[in-house]
């Protein structure tokens, strides 16, 4: 296997303390080493900032509602499709690429692993054979929980053991990797056309509230130890005043721990957080809750969050939030797509427009920013758009810009129609802070590689970890001349290494390496109770025989790497 | 027209825009697609005169067969391009501007989403004229689009401003879930006109074939349309539909027919 | 001795069902039994031992017969046929498997042809109108353990999908359905009385062609507004009865097919019914769901539109990906003359398609790439015969609510058949061989 020396590049890496020393990153076998012999491939990276590859840790990039959205937004494609060439398939899609484009604009901006968001488990084949046909990044996928029916008649009884066994049955059975919560209750409320807006909304029928929910699964996640904690997307998304059911949501991890082997500290990852911290009461009142929201946060360390940026553009929202989504369309009066799932979850897609014309879309792309500088720990503070949700992921690259250089914020600010209101209604015209590029690194990299448990694994560039390693034609010694030059320096790579394999260079791809589906393999006790339940609800409630929900070969799932748990002696 | 395609050409280069500031010999060398070749025009086209300097300078004549090009007047923005005989799909499909006049019929798809300019067609129309983009809810928006002959169906679908008028009939759901701009139907109009219009105004001066359900009698009025003066019936809606209030008032679709 | 294969799925239509049973010989080579399905998908297990099986690729000879050609030699014809060709036609992928669609997209993709399933005659039209309006949906299973109003509009599922209303919509006991048919009002919207129609609580006899105008007049009836005397043949005051059926329930669930997708007003049929569907969300929970046909058309759907970006209709003669149904759908491209060759897979265009655009496939290269004999291996100038997916080999499919289902192997192809997927295999790496010489 190759070998390869980064020669001379200016280094971050939160994981060793490095924070631009110019050092040389050696990569033999796929790994990071100490050094290589002489006859390794030197890329020059004089002048230019080289960190590990970025980890993506929430966007919804392969699976039925991704899909969906696909299908129903032909005009996403319109007059922007790039052509088959070099190594690359043809790609598509504004708001919403088509597989092959997603794993080529990940790479060509140094990102090297990404996780999707929210998995339907009925529909686990298809989030599959969406993450094989995603070239060059190694992707893993949450499976949803907050609604799932043994859940809520295993919590109604507080039976977390049960639990546990189950979740651990559908991790095996989805190859997924993580608890993942979205809307807790309201989502099984939507079912009947209802929701629950508040923690202690009971869900109808299983007369379970949210608050028990999200207890009950943090407890079940922390009785299995699995690598990333319980993952959620609070009730009330979207709704001035939301702020406070995000707090009601914040104030249930209190008390809790985390437990694991893979050097994970919270037990509770907030997402998207922009969207859960607005203060208002109606669309004209409407402001910023992110001071209420990074206070809380800040002070209680076994909570990271990722802040869901908006990006003023035309997108497409899609979310596991049903009810909101069709709240969304009664506001924009935009083509509404709802799929229901059995015993599961839901998903909802609208098309959003972030225009900055509009006042309250300005707030929001003020919200997205306060949030990051307001936060102290950048350890804790991961960026992301909720792609598609918030804007494209494409638009990292522009977000950066905006957290490096206060002048390309005001920049923003100067160009709404509506600037007074924008400055009356949050923080962002007094936050002087510009982000560094160690705390980059912390954000984008080491935080969100240790938030899911894969610190031993990547996020950073010591010696034995995974050879995932991005190189920015960015020099940390020049200042910067036009802060636009931080948006292109960061669009696209001189260089991306991913497993040790070079899959970028000068922004084009030329290698698309062996990428991996992450999942979490949990080994626990036999429960012949949960077996029976599961048994018994195949039986009765599913669509599907338990065997064809069980089943997901080989060709879906083709490079398969595991995280092992052993909770046998929880 | 010298030397006609074996399958169809789409003729995307051929608007002023693309020919401004070009000579003869370098509007040769434009592309154009015969299905996954990628020739120039001058393969297929006699190319006489020189263009403008720029594409308000411009006016392109196209003679000769051209029943099988698609995409003549693509996208352009000014200038003039006269098309002499009927032509196929897309003709000034997303113009912004300029004038287009069709002397025979054209096919589907005319003036997608057309945002501006003057688009005669001075034979029948294909399905889907003045439309939006599958997908979009943003049709036409602006711009003028007159059919001497007959137009097909799904015209104005999606349209949010502009005008067409059509000297002849219309086929079925012209104006389907429209949110502005005006319809003029000289001839006759079959059914599902107007169907989930939003907002907007149809006159049609002939027939109905069968009237929505969702267009609700609202008297009778005398208005004058394209220089005529008459009595028009007067309906609002699609009532089954959505609607927006200015004023505190709804705000319906119109549709007016010739009493 | 015979040993029994159990949760086999049956590949025949977007019903999916997945609860078959099949018994084999214990070799695993013949096919005997076949329990739990219905009689068209036993037969389609059952056939799949003729005798009179074709199991070796066939050239159509100048005098109309036919000729035995080797595999390899039905390689290098169609890699052939589609290196040369300016615009290819690679139509039908609704009755394979997932692994052998994407097999197919690497093909057409280097060979820059258009791409097609059999939407084109069938739902189409539905994903041109959740284009424009969107799609409030569910799984089955929602409609199994939920739905207490259940309209069929437009379709026949006593016939086209048999098992339907005893798997999911009618009949079975949900978690929130207890009672079973009692606890469903059952709503048919078809000019006939079909058999369907005379199970029906309500029965429209909606004129033909006027589906659109009677989708408009329950939108108004639900808001209460001015209706005419009559619609579509049917009194305002059974409109209004039947707005009060459909708003009263507490779960509903709208199912349709070609009825209203291929009657005169198509996709715009679907858009007021999704539209309908949508306004009865402001009142109670409802949902839509098309009638999908073929077992895998709506993977076909699936895999083009994550790879290409669109579900149909697909034009990559550019480079990249294009899409306008009447413009890259494939009925306009046969019948304005627009293809130079023609291949097709899983689907029998020759039997579906108007004459009109069956007729210039003989005049063009041409591929069938079938188990059986149909009208379109008959147009074809060859023929490949290959294994029954879901019988002699796996892959993965989608149902018609798009939930994936991996389809198994449960017998043994006649010998030496390849497989669809293992054919695209080797045409796609010859047509690189040939376009990279090039």
């Amino acid at each position: 296997m190759s070998e390869y020396l980064i020669k001379n590049g200016h280094v971050f890496d939160p994981v060793q303390g490095i924070k631009g020393d110019k050092k040389d990153i050696a990569i033999k076998d796929g790994k990071i080493v100490d050094k290589v012999g002489s006859g390794a491939k030197v890329i020059d990276a004089s002048g230019k900032t080289v960190m590990a590859g970025a980890v993506e840790i929430h966007a919804h990039i392969a699976g039925p509602k991704v899909n969906l959205g696909r299908i129903y937004r032909p005009e996403d494609k319109l007059f922007s499709c790039t052509p088959t060439h070099g190594m690359e398939r043809m790609g598509g899609g504004a708001s919403i690429p088509t597989t092959f484009k997603t794993g080529y604009e990940y790479a060509k901006m140094g990102y090297t692993t990404a996780m999707e968001a929210a998995m339907p488990p009925l529909f686990a084949r298809h989030v599959h054979e969406e993450i094989r046909d995603t070239p060059i990044i190694d992707e893993g996928a949450f499976p949803v929980f907050g609604n799932n029916w043994f859940v809520l008649e295993y919590l109604k009884n507080q039976e977390v053991e049960n639990t546990a066994a189950y979740i651990a049955w559908m991790l095996r059975v989805t190859k997924g990797y993580a608890v993942k919560v979205v809307n807790p209750g309201g989502t099984e409320a939507w079912a009947w056309g209802l929701n629950c807006l508040s923690v202690n909304d009971p869900v109808p029928y299983f007369d379970i509230t949210p608050a028990e929910i999200v207890k009950g699964l943090i407890e079940a996640n922390e009785y299995l130890g699995l690598p990333h904690s319980m993952h959620i997307h609070p009730n009330n998304l979207g709704n001035p005043g939301c702020y406070e059911t995000t707090l009601d949501t914040l104030k249930l991890a209190e008390g809790y721990k985390a437990k694991n082997t893979f050097g994970r500290e919270q037990v509770m990852h907030l997402t998207h957080s922009q969207f859960h911290s607005y203060k208002g009461t109606n669309w004209g009142d409407f402001e910023s809750g992110a001071k209420e929201i990074t206070d809380y946060v800040n002070k209680n360390k076994n909570i990271t969050i990722d802040t869901g940026n908006v990006t003023l553009d035309e997108t497409t929202t899609m979310t596991a939030d049903g009810p909101f989504e069709h709240h969304l369309t009664g506001l924009n009066h935009l083509k509404w797509a709802n799929c229901d799932v059995e015993l599961e979850t839901a998903a909802g897609v609208v098309p959003y427009i972030y225009s900055p014309n509009i006042s309250v879309c300005a707030i929001q792309w003020a919200i997205g920013l306060e949030i990051p500088l307001m936060m102290k720990d950048p350890m804790r503070c991961y960026i992301t758009t909720d792609h598609p949700n918030a804007g494209p992921f494409t638009r990292y690259p522009r977000v950066i810009k905006w957290l490096m250089s206060k002048k390309a914020r005001d920049t923003q600010v100067n160009a709404f129609k509506h600037k007074d209101k924008v400055l009356s209604q949050t923080s962002i015209g007094e936050l002087d802070r510009e982000i560094s590029l160690y705390e980059l690194a912390q954000m984008t990299r080491a935080g969100p590689a240790k938030s899911l448990g894969l610190t031993a694994i990547c996020g950073g560039l010591k010696p034995g970890m995974d050879a995932d390693v991005a190189v920015y034609n960015f020099n940390p010694d020049k200042p910067v001349a036009n802060p636009d030059d931080i948006e292109t320096a960061f669009s696209r790579c001189a260089a991306v290494f991913k497993s040790g394999v070079q899959v970028v260079s000068n922004g084009e791809i030329v290698g698309t390496g062996n990428k991996r589906t992450l999942w979490v393999n949990v080994k626990v006790n036999d429960n012949p109770q949960v077996m029976r339940d599961i048994n018994e609800k195949f039986v009765k409630y599913y669509s599907m025989t338990q065997n064809n929900y069980e089943a997901l070969g080989h060709h879906f799932v083709p490079n398969p790497f595991a995280l092992e748990v052993d909770a046998t002696q929880a | 027209m010298k030397n006609p395609p074996a399958l169809y050409l789409e003729a995307d280069n051929v608007s002023p825009d693309a020919f401004a500031g070009k000579t003869a010999a370098q509007i040769a060398e434009l592309s154009v697609h015969e299905g996954n070749t990628t020739p120039t025009l001058g393969k297929y086209f006699e190319v006489k005169g020189d263009a403008g300097a720029t594409a308000a300078d411009t006016k392109i004549v196209v003679k000769g067969d051209v029943k099988r090009v698609k995409y003549l007047g693509f996208k352009m923005s000014a200038g003039e391009l006269v098309i002499e005989g009927t032509t196929d799909l897309y003709v000034g499909a997303w113009m912004t501007g300029g004038k287009i006049l069709a002397k025979g019929d054209v096919a589907a798809f005319a003036a997608t989403a057309m945002k501006g300019g003057e688009l005669v067609i001075e034979g029948n129309a294909g399905n889907y004229l003045g439309a939006a983009y599958r997908g979009d809810w943003r049709g036409m928006s602006g711009g003028k689009i007159l059919v001497k002959g007959d137009a097909g169906s799904d015209i104005g679908m999606y349209m949010t401003g502009g005008e067409i008028v059509v000297n002849g009939n219309v086929d079925v759901h012209a104006m389907t879930h429209a949110e502005g701009g005006k319809l003029i139907v000289k001839g006759n109009a079959k059914s599902k006109l107007g169907g989930q219009m939003v907002k907007g105004t149809i006159y049609v001066f002939g027939n109905i074939e069968v009237m929505m359900p969702g267009f609700k009698p609202n008297g009778e009025v005398e208005l004058e349309v394209e220089g005529t003066k008459a009595k028009f019936a007067h309906f609002l809606g699609d009532i089954g539909e959505r609607h927006g209030k200015s004023k505190g008032v709804v705000v319906y679709g119109n549709l007016y027919k010739k009493i | 001795m015979t040993k029994t294969v159990t949760d086999v799925i049956c590949p025949f239509c977007g019903t999916l069902c997945d609860d078959l049973e099949v018994v084999v010989s214990d070799d695993g080579k013949k096919l005997l039994e076949v329990y739990n399905a219905c009689v068209i998908g036993t037969e389609k297990f059952l056939h799949s031992q003729s005798a009179d099986r074709v199991t070796r690729p066939r050239m159509h000879q100048e005098d109309g017969s036919w000729k035995e050609v080797s595999y390899d030699e039905a390689v290098e014809y169609t890699a052939q046929m589609l290196a040369k060709a300016k615009k290819p036609l690679m139509y039908g992928w609704s009755s394979t498997n997932c692994e052998a669609q994407s097999v197919g997209n690497e093909i057409a993709e280097i060979s820059r042809a258009c791409c097609d399933n059999t939407a084109a005659v069938c739902h189409g039209t539905t994903l041109i109108a959740v284009q424009d309006i969107g799609l409030p949906t569910c799984t089955l299973g929602e409609v199994k353990n939920r739905a207490d109003r259940v309209i069929f509009w437009g379709c026949n599922p006593a016939h086209a999908h048999p098992r339907h209303m005893s798997r999911y919509s009618i009949f079975p006991r949900g978690f929130f359905t207890g009672k079973g048919q009692m606890s469903r009002k059952l709503i048919v919207v078809d000019p006939r009385t079909t058999d369907t129609a005379k199970m029906a609580d309500v029965h429209l006899q909606v004129e033909q062609g006027r589906d659109y105008e009677l989708l408009d007049a329950l939108r108004v009836a639900l808001k209460g507004e001015w209706l005419p005397d009559e619609v579509a043949g049917i009194p305002a005051e059974k409109i209004r009865e039947a707005a009060d059926v459909l708003k009263s329930g507490r779960f509903g669930i709208i199912f349709f097919g070609m009825g209203v997708t291929q009657s005169i007003s198509k996709n715009h049929n679907i858009d007021a019914a999704i539209a309908l569907t949508k306004d009865l969300n402001e009142y109670t929970k409802y949902s839509i769901m098309p009638m999908r046909g073929h077992y895998n058309v709506t993977g076909s759907g699936e895999v083009f539109a994550w790879q290409f970006g669109f579900p149909y209709a697909v034009d990559l003669s550019r480079g990249f990906a294009r899409y306008n149904p009447g413009d890259t759908s494939s009925i306009d491209l046969l019948t304005r003359g627009e293809i130079d060759a023609m291949f097709t897979i899983g689907s029998d265009p020759g039997a579906h398609f108007p004459i009109s655009a069956v007729k210039p496939i003989a005049n063009v290269p041409s591929v069938c790439i079938d188990p059986h004999l149909t009208p379109t291996s008959g147009v074809s100038k060859l023929h490949v015969p290959v294994a029954f997916n879901g019988v002699e080999c796996g892959g993965n499919c989608y149902r018609m609510d798009n939930v994936p289902i991996d389809c198994r192997k449960v017998v043994e192809p006649p010998e030496g058949m390849l497989t669809d997927e293992q054919f695209l295999i080797k045409v796609r790496d010859r047509l690189k061989q040939l376009k990279g010489a090039a």
